[in-house]
């Protein structure tokens, strides 16, 4: 028995995402008295490696293939699921973002294992062995019993907190032999954005709506972003009208992000803004309106003017950095 | 070339959600029913394909797992456009369940392109569109912002970390969308509601499966402390709060 998580990595490198995984995946083989193995898929090297050991891994195995440069969801499934089945894992936790979303359904028909998605606690109860998960966008949470042997259990970003424990954890190069007719994705190209805080990564992401009234007033927004080292974001006609990028958009159809800082600005909270947004740590509200309904939804507020408050905004951050 | 448009039957994105007695399922009273926002989409980009002769789609089905009463929803999917549709007729369980019965009806009709959203608005599931690809060992593209044909070949443009691809595989494949695979959902409009009611809905019955989860209970989210409201002419105290209070920054 043991604790399978896959850990991804970018370029060679983790992100607080794969020791996020890791921390949770620490948690639950601790309520099952197992152990941690992390699989890698990709080059990264050593010393990078070691870093998941620091969150609670006890073993780490390292694909590093040629043919899985691009992801793949049948080549990546088989894999996983190849590994799990030798390692005898019990539990598998997959992150919920995109490439969790591409991989686990498919490890879950497989493996003949439930899918707990969007998971955001430990498991609630190990008999029945029962996860607590996100529904109706934020709306609810349910209890879900997972019945099957294998439980596959995708996390919610940014909802477990990294749990830093000393352990050597040993490292195993797998060579795993990929069936070439597996492979069906072929990448024509990539257009990659650099120096742009990814959204569903950030820590801080500065958000701006219909209130901001017209692009031209975002350059202080941008700069209170920048000096809080924060993604920006927008509500969807903002993103609609094309003052902002499609892919800053939040909400019920646009990204789902859960931040510890949420700074929405002329955003009026509709319900399928906040399904986007409802899990950040903090929500704050700047708007003209005392009775936005963001303002339910946030912890603090600021009643006015958007434009009158960013630059005071932005004279106080540099006052404290 | 043929789609299949996957729709799941969901309220209304604006309904608050309240439970039945003992939370064990949602109270539906009053509940307006809509398809799924992103289903809603996928059939858009799937009629906008289709009106372009020279991309060689032939027709879009949709599907529905649901009992009788998601009927009203199968009729708005073939008012806004569709051809026809199959209910395969089922209380609509749980993801494993409905992705098997899916993978039945694809086995016995072929589909080229088949579509499902990046996730339901009830269940924000996101599994049922792989799932249906592994139970029919095809190929599925994930978080899928565009799709269009060129030269008969189906070409998608999928979202990576900080990115974009453009990608192919072979048909048939799973479309699993997402934001920016249309712009606005197509409206039903007067001629569109008329001729839905003469368009064919399939009735299938349903294929005996253990379902592998079960939701037993709900509750609502914990309730978020008080907002403090801090005076608009000295933000400066917010940049304090948040530092030594929440310390977030
Ligand atoms: C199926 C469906 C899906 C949807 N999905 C999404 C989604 O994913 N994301 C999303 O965001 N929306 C979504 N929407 C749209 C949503 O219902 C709202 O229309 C939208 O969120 C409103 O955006 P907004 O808050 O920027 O604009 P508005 O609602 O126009 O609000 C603007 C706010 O700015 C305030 N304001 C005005 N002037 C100022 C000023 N000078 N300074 C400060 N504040 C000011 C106003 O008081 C108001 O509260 C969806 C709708 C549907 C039907
Ligand atoms: N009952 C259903 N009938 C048909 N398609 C469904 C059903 N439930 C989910 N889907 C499809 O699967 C997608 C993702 O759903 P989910 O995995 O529940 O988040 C939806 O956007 C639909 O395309």
């Amino acid at each position: 028995m043991s604790v399978l998580v896959y850990t991804e990595n970018w370029d060679g490198k983790f992100k607080k995402l794969s020791f996020e995984l890791v921390s949770y995946a620490t948690g639950v083989a601790k309520m099952l008295s197992t152990s941690v193995t992390a699989v890698s898929i990709g080059k990264v090297d050593e010393s990078e490696l070691k870093k998941l050991g620091n969150y609670g891994a006890d073993k780490i195995i390292s694909v590093s293939n040629d043919q899985l440069i691009a992801l793949d969801s049948q080549a990546y499934t088989s894999v996983i699921s190849e590994i799990s089945q030798k390692e005898n894992a019990t539990v598998i936790i997959i992150s919920n973002n995109n490439t969790g979303k591409a991989i686990a359904p498919r490890l879950s028909v497989r493996l003949k294992a439930g899918v707990g998605s969007g998971v955001s606690k430990l498991p609630l109860n190990l008999n029945p062995f029962t996860v607590y998960k996100r529904t109706y966008s934020g709306n609810a949470f349910a209890h879900v019993v997972i019945k099957s042997d294998v439980k596959i259990i995708t996390l919610a970003q940014n909802s477990f907190d990294l749990i830093e424990i000393a352990n050597n954890a040993t490292i195993e190069n797998l060579n795993v032999p990929i069936d070439g007719s597996l492979l069906k994705t072929v990448v024509k190209d990539v257009q990659k954005q650099t120096g742009k805080i990814v959204l569903t990564d950030a820590d801080i992401v500065v958000s701006g709506g219909r209130g901001m009234k017209s692009p031209d007033n975002w350059p202080s927004l941008v700069e209170l972003a920048t000096l809080l080292g924060a993604a920006t974001a927008c509500s969807r006609p903002v993103s609609d009208e094309g003052w902002r990028p499609n892919d800053e958009h939040t909400g019920q159809t646009g990204k789902i992000i859960a931040p510890n800082l949420y700074i929405a600005v002329g955003i009026s909270g509709a319900t399928q803004h906040l399904a986007g947004i409802s899990s950040s740590k903090y929500i704050v509200a700047i708007n003209t309106d005392k009775d936005a309904p963001i303002f339910e939804a946030s912890q603090y507020g600021i009643v006015g003017d958007a434009m009158k408050v960013l630059p005071k905004l932005v004279a106080a951050v540099k006052e404290i950095k | 070339m043929k789609i299949l448009v996957c729709i799941s039957n969901v309220p209304d994105t604006t309904t608050k959600i309240k439970f039945a007695e003992g939370n064990t399922s949602i109270d539906t009273t009053g509940i307006q029913w809509v398809i799924n926002p992103w289903d809603e989409l996928s059939l858009t980009r799937a009629l906008e394909l289709k009106d372009d002769a020279a991309s060689g789609i032939k027709s879009v089905t949709v599907v529905h797992v649901g009992p009788s009463t998601s009927e009203p929803t199968i009729r708005k999917a073939l008012a806004i456009g569709a051809d026809d549709a199959i209910r395969v007729n089922a209380e609509s369980s749980e993801a494993w369940f409905v992705a098997f019965q899916i993978a039945e009806v694809v086995k016995k009709e072929q589909f080229d392109i088949i579509m499902c959203g990046i996730e339901s608005s009830d269940y924000n599931g996101s599994v049922v569109g792989g799932m249906i690809s592994e139970f029919l060992g095809i190929p599925s593209v994930s978080a899928v912002s565009g799709i269009k044909i060129e030269n008969g070949q189906p070409v998608m443009t999928r979202e990576i970390d900080g990115g974009k691809e453009v990608v192919i595989v072979p048909a048939p494949f799973v479309a699993i969308v997402q934001k920016g695979i249309a712009k606005e959902p197509r409206i039903a409009a007067m001629r569109g509601i008329m001729m839905a009611r003469s368009k064919p809905v399939k009735l299938v019955e349903s294929v005996a499966v253990e379902p592998l989860t079960q939701i037993v209970v709900f509750e609502k989210p914990a309730p978020r402390a008080a907002c403090k409201f801090i005076d608009a002419d000295n933000p400066a105290q917010l940049i304090d709060l948040l530092q030594n209070e929440a310390k977030v920054i």
